[in-house]
């Protein structure tokens, strides 16, 4: 889908913000692009539609070097989403979704039928908000309509700028949940930056992390915290938390015994391990009885499962 | 005890001693003296003296009052003051000089003024408290305004001496009026669309910004007088050299020029000062979605740079409608003739009719404008 060979940049200073770098992004995937600030993974992301051209090396997208494309086609068949937004102020709701429709010369009717379509997949009643303008908006209902103004043109590829760092933990949970599930409805390739390993653990089916603009490591989630490549790595993806992060990726469904019962307050097959094993330590218990999503029993969790089976 | 509102009641009780210490209409055997002062309540007002009660109860209003009362009761009495007391004064000299045409004057004292200027202070700031939307604050003085041209064009103020300098001077009065206009509009609208050329320069060129601001700035520092002076030369070698272009050292070319000139700095500024906050992440979302850099400037950046733009363009707008008072002294015409005449011959009188005008003319063009940028900016 996306194929970079040998990539640099270097902005005014000594240092290159990407150095000689090939990254390559299978369509579908869903890469988190991860790193300190500075590390050039904002650079790298911005010159997949051409925001930052390459000092020197070359990116293909389905084949065809960007370079022979004009930017503005490009960057309207790619979805952007930033952190601070940008939101038209000027704008409304409808009118900001509709962007990219409207440069690609949607009829009226199309743009109106695909913004309402957008609205209802973030959870927002299309009645209510098409009208509203973003001043009206909470931080979480502005940054949905961010993530619908970037699905607009059904682009093939996602290109997201630390979307939700700007928000608050519960709002950035439940859009992360979002995110992911129009990924697995969509099937589209989502290219996100962020600098939260948590973020990164949680959303990524592939996860590069940079340094000083080069790919220190890249592989699955597990990967990482099974096998870090280094010293650097293993800091970053937490010593101490490793565990937990582990814990993070799995959920409760993938460890429960399904003829077993236990007494107390039921918790969800949904919930992940990592939640499940504060709920354990919490309520000074070694086995959880388990529900599944319509509420009917559906096993136990015991506390010694939470270590076996691990890939 | 304490005041609710204190300026509103400084104001009232300002009011209230002006009218009562200094003369409200003075009486003059003719146009050139300046007369004898009367006070309030020696002026031949009739029953129009209990008219003072109204700034009377505006201070108790301020004094004791809650808010919501000083609205309801407050706001029509003080536009009723400013409405009543010309055509009281008007009244009064209908009694003391009635024949038109006389020789006696009477002209307005420094109570009238005062006590006029200082309620449309208290009126702005009622409003101010009210709070209320822009369009119906500017909606209340515009209906000042109208009720003051109606008290005018219906004849309630033909005897004063003002109006009698009017009927003498009517035609040099319209002349002055078209000039004035016109002087205006051929300078602001030039410099409007120069100054938004250079504003967006500076915007995108940081570099030429500091050498573009430090000649307008250098232009803006030379006093009107001398600009208009140095203009004198160029031009008048210009009119002898190409006489198809009609322009000469004096009149109405160079007053435009320099006008456009002074307008200049304001426009360049607003435009600038307008892009700049327009907020970087809506400009980088525009580019990252695929607008083109003509579509970012006219769909994103001018539409949330124009209520900025707009405030610029009224204060240029308003600071050129006083600025044309002066370039009467290179011929250019407008008021300033009217007021030049009025400060040689020593008449007060016509030296106001050259002034009152420029100062509606002022307060008209800012109430157009707020209007105006209040409509765009109604999404922000």
């Amino acid at each position: 889908m996306i194929e970079m060979t040998q990539v640099s940049k270097t902005f005014g200073g000594a240092r290159p913000a990407v150095d000689d770098l090939s990254l390559s992004i299978a369509a579908g995937e869903f890469v988190v692009l991860i790193g300190s600030s500075g590390s050039g993974k904002s650079t790298l992301l911005r010159m997949i539609n051409r925001l930052v051209e390459p000092d020197r090396g070359e990116i293909l997208v389905n084949g065809v070097d960007i370079r022979r494309q004009r930017p503005e086609d490009l960057r309207r068949r790619m979805g952007y989403a930033i952190q601070s937004i940008g939101l038209f102020p000027h704008w409304t709701v409808a009118q900001n979704i509709g962007t990219v429709p409207r440069l690609l010369k949607w009829t009226k009717a199309r743009i109106d039928a695909r913004v309402d379509e957008l609205l209802a997949l973030l959870h927002l009643d299309p009645a209510e908000f098409r009208h509203r303008y973003p001043h009206q908006l909470s931080g979480g209902q502005q940054q949905r309509v961010g993530v619908a103004r970037a699905l607009a043109a059904d682009p093939d590829v996602l290109l997201m700028d630390e979307p939700f760092g700007a928000l608050d933990p519960v709002t950035r949970g439940a859009l992360q949940e979002e995110l992911l599930r129009i990924h697995a409805l969509s099937g589209k390739t989502v290219v996100l930056v962020t600098h939260d390993i948590d973020e990164a653990l949680q959303l990524g089916s592939h996860i590069v992390l940079m340094n000083q603009g080069r790919i220190v490591q890249q592989g699955r989630p597990l990967d990482l915290l099974r096998r870090p490549a280094n010293a650097f790595v293993h800091d970053f993806v937490g010593r101490t938390e490793i565990g937990l992060r582990l814990l993070a990726l799995d959920r409760v469904a993938g460890r429960l015994r399904p003829n077993e019962a236990a007494v107390g307050e039921p918790i969800s097959a949904d919930l992940s391990l990592r939640e499940a094993l504060s709920t354990f330590v919490a309520r000074r218990v070694d086995r959880l009885p388990v529900v599944d999503d319509q509420g009917r029993p559906a096993g136990a969790l015991f506390f010694s499962d939470l270590l076996e089976r691990q890939l | 005890m304490t005041w609710r509102a204190p300026v509103p009641g400084a104001l009232a009780l300002g009011t209230l001693i002006s009218l009562w210490s200094l003369p409200f209409v003075r009486f003059a055997p003719n146009r050139l003296l300046t007369g004898d002062g009367l006070a309030w309540w020696r002026a031949p007002l009739g029953l129009g003296h209990w008219a003072a009660l109204l700034p009377c109860g505006l201070l108790l209003l301020a004094w004791r009052a809650q808010s919501r009362a000083t609205r309801v009761v407050g706001l029509p009495a003080a536009a009723l003051w400013l409405v009543a007391l010309p055509w009281l004064a008007g009244m009064a000299a209908r009694q003391m000089a009635p024949e038109v045409d006389g020789l006696a004057r009477v002209s307005l004292g420094a109570g009238f003024w005062l006590s006029w200027g200082l309620m449309a202070l208290l009126l702005g700031e009622l409003l101010r408290e009210a709070a209320w939307p822009v369009w119906r604050r500017v909606l209340l003085w515009v209906g000042v305004l109208l009720a003051l041209l109606a008290e005018l064009s219906g004849g309630a103020l033909d005897h004063l001496s003002l109006l009698r300098e009017y009927a003498n001077h009517q035609d040099a009065f319209n002349l002055a009026f078209g000039q004035h206009v016109q002087l205006v509009a051929l300078s602001v609208a030039p410099a409007a669309l120069l100054g938004a050329s250079l504003g967006l320069l500076a915007a995108r060129r940081s570099r030429v910004q500091g050498a573009l601001f430090a000649v307008l700035n250098l232009i803006q520092t030379l006093p009107s007088i001398a600009l208009f002076g140095l203009l004198v030369a160029p031009l008048a070698w210009l009119g002898e050299h190409v006489p198809g272009l009609g322009i000469a050292g004096i009149g109405m070319a160079p007053g435009i020029l320099a006008l456009t000139l002074y307008s200049l700095l304001p426009m360049t500024r607003g435009t600038l000062a307008g892009l700049q906050q327009v907020p970087a992440a809506a400009v980088d979302a525009a580019r990252g979605m695929g607008m083109g850099s003509w579509q970012i400037l006219w769909q994103v950046e001018l539409p949330l740079a124009l209520p900025v733009f707009l405030t610029g363009l009224r204060i240029t707008a308003v600071q050129a409608v006083g600025l044309a008072e002066v370039a009467a002294l290179i011929g250019a015409g407008g008021f300033g003739a009217i007021m030049f005449q009025g400060l040689l011959g020593s008449a007060i009188d016509l030296v106001l009719l050259g002034v009152i005008p420029v100062v509606a003319l002022a307060i008209a063009v800012d109430l157009l404008f707020k209007l105006i940028i209040a409509g765009v900016a109604r999404h922000d």
